[in-house]
């Protein structure tokens, strides 16, 4: 099995791409730009991708160990008319947004976060988002797009249950 | 609460902003530098032959293949984009590798070979001045950078006047910036003959200078683009230009497009850092009046100049914080060593002279057993204070108590004072503030003025482009929603051109807190010569005088008539007048006298106020942040979540120099490479932090704002060392302070 699903998509792995990483992959191979490099070494979370709905650092993973499974970056989170997904929303609104390096990788350990417990506390956020840094906003407006995030999930959790 | 707006916020949220190393080319090659091991060295060869042999390598260049000059820096050119014939330091690169892909760039990097005769090395800044010291720049004759001065009463007399005196030291680490996105460049060399620069730097016309020098061509034949960039904080401009240069070099020789992006461990071995210093301080107390201060302050340049002449400067004047002193002597000097060289950092200058300050303040009131606001408010400059300078503070509100005020009420100071534990207990509990004043923008360091360019168009939309750079701070929104205030147009209507060198005139860097400021200024000038050009072209027409013609509601109006802009911008052009405005805004004259230290350094100042509590943990000695309480004037709010942002930002930046970030320096060598060693705040870190944003419009800025980058980070690190010490009953004159923390019984 050499496949992949990104965002929703079926991707056909050529064999020299199976051993480079995730992050070279999706920006060298599909042109997905949107995860970035901060520090190549699993620790800045700027290359943060949801692998099954877990956050993964895509700079130390190899291609070969996300065969077969469903991987979501940045480009995937927008909703299928083109608008922002209300995570999304909630970062530009908060004022959760400086430089922007740190922002896919933020909305989507919040993403994974959200799906798990669309009702996290403050300190629960925090937690989530520890191997995710940056260094232009001191964090709080993060904190704020999250909780205000939530909103969207519960919703739709509320739905399910009815 | 009000909605945060960008203009380039969708981009940033959905992944779509290409930051440089995401703009794909398609025939683009690859080149990595080449560094060495040494510290200090004589070079003698580099050997490019094996690595010219490997796979897909395109070319090895080295400094004898630069077509113009490999010297280069904004104020002394003594920065080599190459070394020529001598390593001064760990950071420097000796050769550049091209080739096909980046894998094959950096393997065949590893196989040139530098053939070079180790040089004994000055790591310490203090032996720098001595008369048999190392020399750094041998041409120089001395490793002096640069010496300011202040010489203000009579201090030698003063002394005896003094009833109480202290004398401290202190000690300030190197920090590294840690903008999230490491330097990178992408120049493609065109089909007119114009070298195209995209790049992660934060000073496009200084990267244009340093690309036209190192290609020996003009300037006109440069354009550098903006892109967006991942953080600067003063730490794009140098090397983040030079990495653009070396690009533009290897593109022009291999006659193709040519991408450089820097790895972390690159990044941090290279790029310049924070200035640390030695200070010095002497102070003397007349009652419970400050009545003399004595300094010496040394800050480590390094290899390079950069440009610590400007940098030393605003600590000079800042040296005695925000209070008025009858007489100074003060000597800052900027010295070279074979440490990796420091430069431009948010604060510039004065968060380490605040570290110290604030600090002896505490101390001097503790010594005078006076509370520290008290102690602060005696001593303090308020309306008409004059400075150290002899500068009259008359020019703008003085909001020295305001700051304060808002900080000692919202934190219950008082309360929490007598609540600090001294060392006593398991858990450490303390209290800290910090006051300080910051000139505003560039002051005497440099080339001060701003241009903008209001360019509306047939059918009523609106083309704004502005000199000034969007380094993440939000500058550009920031000129966009000026427009809507001012022109009454919706901001929908106004797109901000992407910068290009080529398309406005040099605007200056976007440091020093400037950006909203001088670019403000600019734009506000753009809309009163617009309005007055349209006014003058449509009134008749419309059947109004010409004073009667006003902008607000997205509509032009006259008198009680209005058009929309789409009808009014079509007339214009049917009457062959362009709605077209050109505005520029120069900073006010400020005056310096460098054998007194005389004279007015900023056009005006922000004020600031900052205090923190915190928790130590007795046994384990983590420092644990609980609040900030944070009080700024910042002249006029243009968009007020974006400010909060930037105190935010600032105030975690400053809490991570002051407590964790450690480049481990050793031998010139830094040991942090990556961030798994070099420790900056998390999440976990945050405290709960309160904002007052106090507004006092300043006349000396016509959009009345003032800037905030900056004055958020200077002086949390003083007020959390006052707070370790009401925790701890210790006094840490040097940071990062949780190192030091860890090795102390308490
Ligand atoms: S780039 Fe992968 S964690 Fe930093
Ligand atoms: S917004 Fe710049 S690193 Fe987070």
């Amino acid at each position: 099995m050499n496949t992949m699903i990104v965002n929703r998509e079926k991707i056909t792995v050529p064999p020299a791409w199976e051993k480079r990483t995730l992050l070279d992959f999706l920006r060298e191979y599909l042109h997905l730009t949107g995860n970035k490099n901060g520090c190549g070494i699993g620790v800045c979370g700027a290359c943060t991708v949801l692998v099954d709905e877990v956050p993964r650092r895509s700079c130390i993973t190899k291609v070969e160990t996300v065969l077969g499974k469903q991987v979501l970056t940045i480009e995937g989170m927008e909703q299928n008319d083109g608008s922002l997904h209300p995570l999304q929303q909630a970062f530009l609104d908060a004022g959760a947004v400086q430089c922007g390096f740190c922002t896919p990788g933020m909305v989507l350990t919040s993403h994974a976060l959200l799906l798990r417990n669309p009702n996290p506390t403050e300190e629960e956020v925090k937690q989530a988002l520890k191997g995710n840094l940056c260094r232009c906003t001191g964090y709080v407006q993060i904190f704020d797009a999250v909780m205000k995030g939530a909103e969207f999930y519960r919703k739709k959790e509320g739905k399910t249950d009815e | 609460m009000s909605k945060a707006w960008r203009n380039d916020g969708y981009a940033k949220v959905t992944g779509k902003a290409r930051y440089t190393d995401d703009l794909l080319c398609m025939d683009v090659l690859h080149c990595v530098p080449v560094y060495t091991d040494f510290v200090h060295a004589k070079l003698h060869h580099i050997h490019t032959g094996k690595a010219e042999k490997m796979a897909g390598v395109k070319r090895v260049i080295t400094h004898k293949d630069i077509l113009g000059t490999a010297w280069f820096g904004q104020i002394f050119q003594d920065y080599f984009m190459l070394a020529t014939d001598t390593i001064r330091c760990n950071g420097d690169v000796v050769a550049l590798v091209v080739a096909a892909s980046r894998q094959e760039a950096i393997a065949a990097a590893k196989a040139v070979e530098v053939v070079a005769e180790e040089l004994p090395a000055l790591t310490n800044p203090l032996e720098a001045l001595d008369a048999d010291a190392i020399l750094v720049h041998q041409s120089k004759g001395s490793n002096l950078i640069n010496h300011h001065k202040i010489r203000r009463g009579a201090p030698t007399a003063a002394w005896q006047e003094c009833d109480t005196i202290l004398e401290r030291d202190y000690e300030t680490a190197p920090v590294e910036h840690a903008y999230l996105e490491p330097e990178a460049a992408l120049c493609i060399p065109r089909d007119d003959g114009v070298m195209e620069v995209h790049g992660s730097m934060q000073h496009p016309f200084s990267t244009r200078r340093f690309v036209a020098a190192i290609l020996g061509t003009t300037l006109a034949n440069v354009e550098v683009i903006t892109n967006p960039m991942g953080g600067g904080f003063g730490g794009k401009d140098d090397t983040a230009a030079i990495v653009c240069a070396r690009a533009a070099l290897a593109a022009h020789l291999c006659g193709k497009p040519v991408k450089i992006t820097y790895t972390r461990e690159w990044s941090m071995r290279e790029s310049y850092k924070r200035h640390p210093y030695h200070l010095h301080y002497k102070i003397g107390l007349k009652g419970t009046k400050i009545h003399a201060v004595e300094c010496r302050i040394i800050a480590d340049g390094g290899a390079y100049t950069s440009v610590t002449p400007w940098v030393t400067w605003r600590s000079t004047v800042q040296c005695c914080g925000v209070y008025t002193v009858p007489h100074v002597h003060a000597d800052v000097y900027g010295v070279h060593t074979n440490n990796v060289f420091t430069g431009a950092f948010r604060g510039f200058g004065s968060p380490q002279v605040n570290f110290a300050v604030e600090q002896w303040i505490d101390e001097c009131a503790a010594a005078v057993k006076m509370d520290p606001v008290r102690f602060r408010e005696a001593n303090m400059l308020r309306q008409n204070s004059v400075t150290i300078t002899n500068q009259r503070l008359d020019s703008h509100i003085v909001s020295t108590a305001q700051v304060l005020d808002a900080v000692v009420s919202e934190s219950d100071f008082a309360n929490k004072v007598s609540a600090c534990s001294y060392g006593k207990g398991e858990k450490l509990y303390g209290i800290g503030l910090a006051l300080v004043y910051r000139g505003c923008s560039l002051g005497a360091e440099g080339m001060d003025f701003c241009s903008a360019i209001i360019n509306a168009q047939f059918d009523g939309s609106i083309l704004l482009d502005v000199g000034i750079h969007e380094n993440g701070q939000g500058a550009e929104s920031a000129m966009i929603l000026l427009l809507e205030k001012h022109l009454g147009v919706t901001r929908e209507r106004v797109r901000y051109n992407r910068p290009s060198t080529s398309h406005i005139p040099d605007g200056g860097t976007t440091v020093a807190s400037r950006g909203t400021l001088m670019g403000g200024g600019a734009v506000m000038n753009a809309i009163r010569r617009l309005k007055e050009i349209i006014a003058t072209a449509l009134h008749a027409e419309n059947g109004c005088a010409k004073e009667d013609v006003s902008f607000h509601d997205d509509r032009i109006w006259f008198g009680a008539d209005s058009l929309s802009w789409e009808e009014a911008m079509k007339q214009m052009y049917l009457a062959r007048t362009y709605p077209f405005a050109f505005g520029s805004f120069a900073a006010p004259r400020v005056s310096w006298n460098e054998e007194t230290g005389e004279g007015d350094a900023y056009f005006s100042y922000v004020y600031s106020c900052q205090a923190v509590d915190l928790e130590i943990d007795a046994k384990t000695k983590n420092v644990k942040l609980l609040h900030v309480w944070a009080a700024h004037d910042i002249g006029s709010a243009v968009n007020p979540q974006m400010l909060k942002g930037q105190i935010y930002g600032g105030i975690m930046q400053g809490a991570g120099m002051a407590l964790w970030e450690d480049l481990h320096q050793q031998a010139g060598c830094i040991q942090a490479k990556n961030f798994h060693t070099y420790r900056i705040p998390r999440t976990t870190d945050v405290p709960k932090i309160h904002i007052s944003i106090i507004e006092n419009d300043d006349p000396t800025s016509p959009s009345g704002a003032k800037g905030i980058g900056e004055p958020a980070l200077e002086l949390i690190a003083p007020a959390i060392a006052n707070a370790v010490y009401r925790a701890t009953g210790k006094r840490i004159n040097s940071y990062p302070i949780q190192p030091k923390l860890k090795g102390m019984t308490l």
